[in-house]
């Protein structure tokens, strides 16, 4: 939903500091960092920490905004565990995340190695590529997307030429979640910028090398670019796939604001905004964040616990 | 010698002529794909409103003004301009406020050896992973209790209390990256932190600022889901929710407007990007590489 990009978490560097003179010195030097990332300090416990204490109570209990909060034990849990329209939305996330995110990697990779060749006007294109990253989330191209795939529209008479009728993908139940799909694709940019990076720290001798024992480009792709490249594949398999269980912004402008038709495309995020903030139903909405950062939280163990066995970092192979 | 060599040369040549011109095509290709949708809002703005869904031209046959000027009367009584302003104003709060919290922030992380220092960093990456979704409904009774909704107080309080951690860690790789040197002389000098941040440190940091300051910006001004949440008075509203307006009040029948409208709102979105890409691209580049 948003551009930000995410980083893999690891503690601070230690560096030797120049040495502070006596405890007085060090002192001061505790004073001065807690002074300087007061606003963060402050940020943290108030919008963070305090927060995801209240959201954790208001999950085990019934809270519409107006009345106090009043504790139901587990019984949001098992009210959405059983319902229709949250298994729904389940299902909808889930497909979106498996489908959108291999292929948007997929092609980021693709016009990465492309343009990882030194040709003329390399940094226009890269331009070029980025631009729907930064304007993917707006409104403005949601409408656009509805425009392009709506019934009679682009997509709709281009696929009717090939003799695959299927009306507008907008309107239709089975379709529509492509849509979506299609718009997260088209946002490849930041995980190809990313790629391209990595790809030019490839150290061009092991290419020669391979070479000249007789390796073909796509022995050469397997066993040396993609090993080389493994902990950025890491990086950009871990955001863009967090960051498609939370897709939001697309699904509520393209497929019209209620996620449908048919509730084709109410991924997590759209149920969750309805249940909070149409039906007030603070508490059952509560529930559902938490699960959603329960299942982040396995998504990111599963991706590090896997990270042994496809990762190859420099300082394990030396 | 060159006489027997130049035959070679010249076939490798030519072999790498094709294979440049191949690599054109391709890449030109993909680009069409890509650019298909920005070129075609572009075409369909100068067509008359039931052309847009049904013509298959990419570009207007015979462009027509009507959907710019028509955008002249606003919406229900709302000129254009206002949701213009209070997106600008959204996101120049949100620009000043990422800029001052998260730079202080990065300091004390960067350069300053205090307790509980790796902890906190720690905290502070963690927060990125975390599902913003979690802190909505919380913060949402927080601002409302405060007396704060209908307002862009929700909107810009976290970047004034750096909460966007991604910026912070962003400033704190470049800081690290500063020569030591230079901050120890400002320290056997006589400089304190203040100073030092001030006169060293932010000067030196300015390309990881800028792309923290346009990121912001164009965050801020995509923004959807907050503006949904907070703002309530049509008046109010940023950029994206009048284009919701849009479409809820004018629908298919005025479509010509509504396509309209949707490229002027890009236009400050395309504009810092041609301006800044080198920055935001090698930002994003080196944020995914350096751990």
């Amino acid at each position: 939903m948003t551009l930000v990009k995410e980083a893999p978490a690891r503690p601070a560097q230690k560096r030797s500091a120049a040495p502070v003179a006596g405890r007085r010195g060090r002192r001061r030097e505790n004073l001065a960092g807690y002074l300087f990332m007061s606003p963060w300090i402050a940020g943290f416990l108030l919008l963070t920490a305090g927060p995801m204490i209240a959201s954790l109570y208001y999950a085990f209990t019934s809270y519409n905004l107006f009345t106090p909060p009043k504790w139901v034990g587990l019984d949001n849990f098992t009210t959405m565990f059983q319902d229709p329209r949250w298994q729904k939305s389940v299902e909808v996330t889930l497909k979106y995340v498996v489908v959108a995110t291999p292929l948007k990697l997929l092609l980021a990779l693709g016009v990465a190695l492309l343009l990882a060749q030194k040709r003329r006007g390399q940094s226009l294109y890269r331009a070029a590529f980025y631009m729907p990253s930064l304007i993917g989330a707006s409104v403005s191209v949601g409408f656009v997307w509805r425009a392009l795939f709506s019934d009679n529209a682009v997509v709709d008479r281009t696929q009717k030429v090939f003799g695959l009728d299927v009306g507008g993908w907008i309107g239709n139940p089975d379709y529509v979640l492509y849509a979506l799909v299609a718009l997260s694709i088209w946002q490849f940019g930041a995980p190809m910028v990313i790629f391209l990076a990595g790809l030019k720290q490839v150290p061009q001798e092991l290419y020669e090398a391979a070479e000249m024992d007789g390796a073909g480009p796509f022995r050469r792709f397997w066993n040396i670019t993609l090993p080389m490249i493994s902990p950025v594949l890491f990086f950009n398999v871990l955001l863009e796939s967090i960051h498609a269980f939370q897709v939001f912004g697309s699904a509520y402008v393209v497929s019209d604001t209620r996620c449908g038709p048919a509730d084709a495309t109410l991924v997590y995020t759209c149920y969750l905004y309805q249940k909070g903030f149409k039906e007030a139903q603070m508490g059952f909405a509560s529930a559902m964040a938490w699960t959603l950062v329960i299942a982040v939280a396995l998504v990111t163990a599963v991706l590090f616990w896997s990270q042994k066995k496809w990762v190859h970092y420099e300082e394990a192979a030396k | 010698m060159t006489s027997a060599t130049s035959p070679v040369v010249s076939t490798a040549g030519e072999r790498r002529r094709i294979g440049s011109l191949a690599w054109h095509v391709g890449a030109l290709l993909v680009l069409a794909v890509v650019l298909y949708p920005v070129i075609w809002v572009l075409g369909a703005s100068f067509k008359p409103s039931k052309d847009i869904i049904a013509s298959l031209d990419l570009l207007p046959t015979k462009p027509v003004w009507a959907n710019f000027s028509g955008l002249a009367d606003g919406i229900s009584g709302i000129s254009i301009g206002n949701f213009f302003t209070n997106s600008l104003m959204y996101a120049g709060l949100a620009v000043v406020g990422v800029v001052i919290s998260s730079s202080l922030t990065a300091y004390a992380f960067a350069k300053i050896r205090f307790a509980g220092r790796n902890l906190l960093f720690t905290l502070m990456i963690g927060t990125l992973l975390l599902p913003y979704h979690v802190l909505l409904i919380p913060q949402y009774v927080l601002f409302r209790n405060l007396g704060y909704i209908d307002t862009l107080v929700p909107l810009v309080a976290g970047k004034f209390l750096a909460t966007e951690a991604f910026f912070v860690f962003l400033m704190v790789q470049f800081m690290r990256g500063l020569p030591r040197e230079l901050d120890e002389a400002a320290k056997l000098d006589g400089c304190g932190h203040l100073r030092t941040y001030w006169s060293i440190v932010l000067p030196l940091s300015r390309p990881a600022i800028i792309t923290s300051a346009i990121f912001t910006f164009i965050n801020a001004w995509n923004d959807f889901m907050g503006p949904l949440i907070y703002l309530n008075t049509p008046s109010k509203y940023t950029v994206s929710l009048g284009l919701m307006m849009f479409r809820d009040q004018e629908g298919i029948s005025n479509y010509g407007s509504m396509i309209a409208m949707s490229l002027v709102a890009l236009v400050p979105v395309v504009a810092f990007f041609m301006a800044f890409q080198r920055y935001l691209i090698d930002g994003m580049a080196t944020s995914g590489l350096k751990g």
